[in-house]
């Protein structure tokens, strides 16, 4: 399978797509020498492109495509178990009302998150990613071709369940959110500092156990600005309730800079 | 496994720059020391993506970056190794990465 980028033998899957429907993609492809005939020598060619340059290249016609219809999008990444489709669910039920939103739903495999969205009325796109351990911007440009979502709409994308390969990826989105339940320990932000330092957010879940379980959140905090001073903070309880508004009036500060380009086209 | 990805990556950039009738003999890769990228295993999946490519049996090289911040209570640039890294001046944590976190091709060699 090619994870980068997310097409060619099968393993990934996006729900709704039919046949293949993806054009490889092409740009920026050079030969900086030229043969002198008659000559094998060995010869240094000089690049300095970057590794992901194919990946970033496709998220930055996924994030063109998305501004221009004042999308908001938001890439969620945590640990398998934290609670993210449940916040999902409950974010899309209680913004729904005002605002059009589409998920994208990224696990290795089944579409059980896409359908548990789509009991709340939002449109979502399950993509199975077969062995691959992360989204990449290829997939969710898919899954956007299929997903189609509406000018000055929320797109939530849920990452697959990795607190360290998604990290590394650009998708095109608005901001990274990571979310940590209070079951899994303060110590995380310094366990896997990459993703901690890659969102603009963090989500501290499942805040109706806080009396059972001893994480200590003023810790967490401490930790997670050692490897991002930046990051703001948000405790909730997708479960219960408590705390959700901070997070809508966060989605809403972040959407209310977002309106569609005028329709040229 | 992001490191698969990765070797994919760079076998891409890889491919673009050459012709199919080239053979690659070694690539040199710049990592950044607060990159996510361990070096270790992006050579072992190198080794297996490269498998009936321009770049089979290429040897790569791959040089560290050093991680850089800037610590905003010293007002000067600092070395750190590591994104959880204090400040090894003031022992604050106020530090925004300014380098090292590169992942790029930087040149091969072609036979």
């Amino acid at each position: 399978m090619c994870t980068t980028c997310g097409c060619g033998q099968g393993q990934v899957t996006v729900e709704g797509e039919t046949g293949h429907g993806h054009a490889h993609h092409d740009h920026g492809h050079h030969h900086y020498h030229s043969h002198a005939d008659g000559v094998s020598e060995a010869r240094m060619v000089q690049i300095e492109q970057d590794i992901l340059s194919k990946n970033d290249h496709l998220a930055w016609h996924n994030r063109d495509d998305l501004t221009r219809a004042g999308v908001l999008a938001l890439n969620l990444v945590s640990s398998p178990g934290s609670g993210k489709t449940t916040l999902l669910a409950r974010t899309a039920q209680d913004m729904g009302t005002d605002r059009s939103v589409a998920v994208i739903e990224g696990d290795q495999q089944t579409s059980l998150d896409a359908d548990r969205i789509r009991q709340t009325g939002a449109r979502a796109v399950q993509v199975n990613t077969g062995k691959g351990c992360h989204l990449d911007a290829a997939m969710v440009g898919r899954a956007m071709r299929t997903l189609q979502p509406a000018p000055s709409s929320l797109l939530f994308i849920e990452n697959v369940g990795n607190l360290v390969c998604p990290a590394g990826f650009d998708l095109g989105e608005n901001a990274k959110v990571v979310i940590l339940s209070v079951t899994e320990g303060e110590d995380k932000p310094l366990k896997y500092p990459d993703m901690f330092h890659a969102a603009r957010l963090m989500i501290l879940n499942k805040s109706d156990l806080l009396p059972y379980v001893p994480f200590d959140v003023e810790k967490c905090v401490e930790y997670a600005r050692r490897v991002n001073p930046e990051i703001e903070v948000l405790t909730l309880s997708a479960l219960t309730g408590e705390g959700l508004q901070g997070w809508y009036d966060w989605i809403a500060a972040r959407a209310a800079g977002m309106a569609p380009a005028e329709a040229a086209e | 496994m992001h490191e698969m990805s990765l070797a994919e990556g760079v076998l891409q950039v890889v491919e673009d720059h050459v012709d199919t009738a080239d053979r690659v003999t070694m690539v040199r890769l710049e990592i950044g020391q607060l990159s996510h990228v361990e070096p270790e295993a992006l050579a072992f999946c190198f080794e297996a993506v490269v498998k009936g490519s321009v770049a089979e049996g290429a040897r790569l090289e791959i040089d560290r970056a050093p991680g850089q911040a800037w610590c905003h209570n010293c007002g000067r640039g600092v070395e750190v190794s590591s994104l959880i890294d204090a400040c090894p001046d003031c022992g604050g944590f106020q530090l925004q990465v300014t380098g090292g976190n590169e992942m790029r091709v930087k040149e091969m060699e072609v036979a």
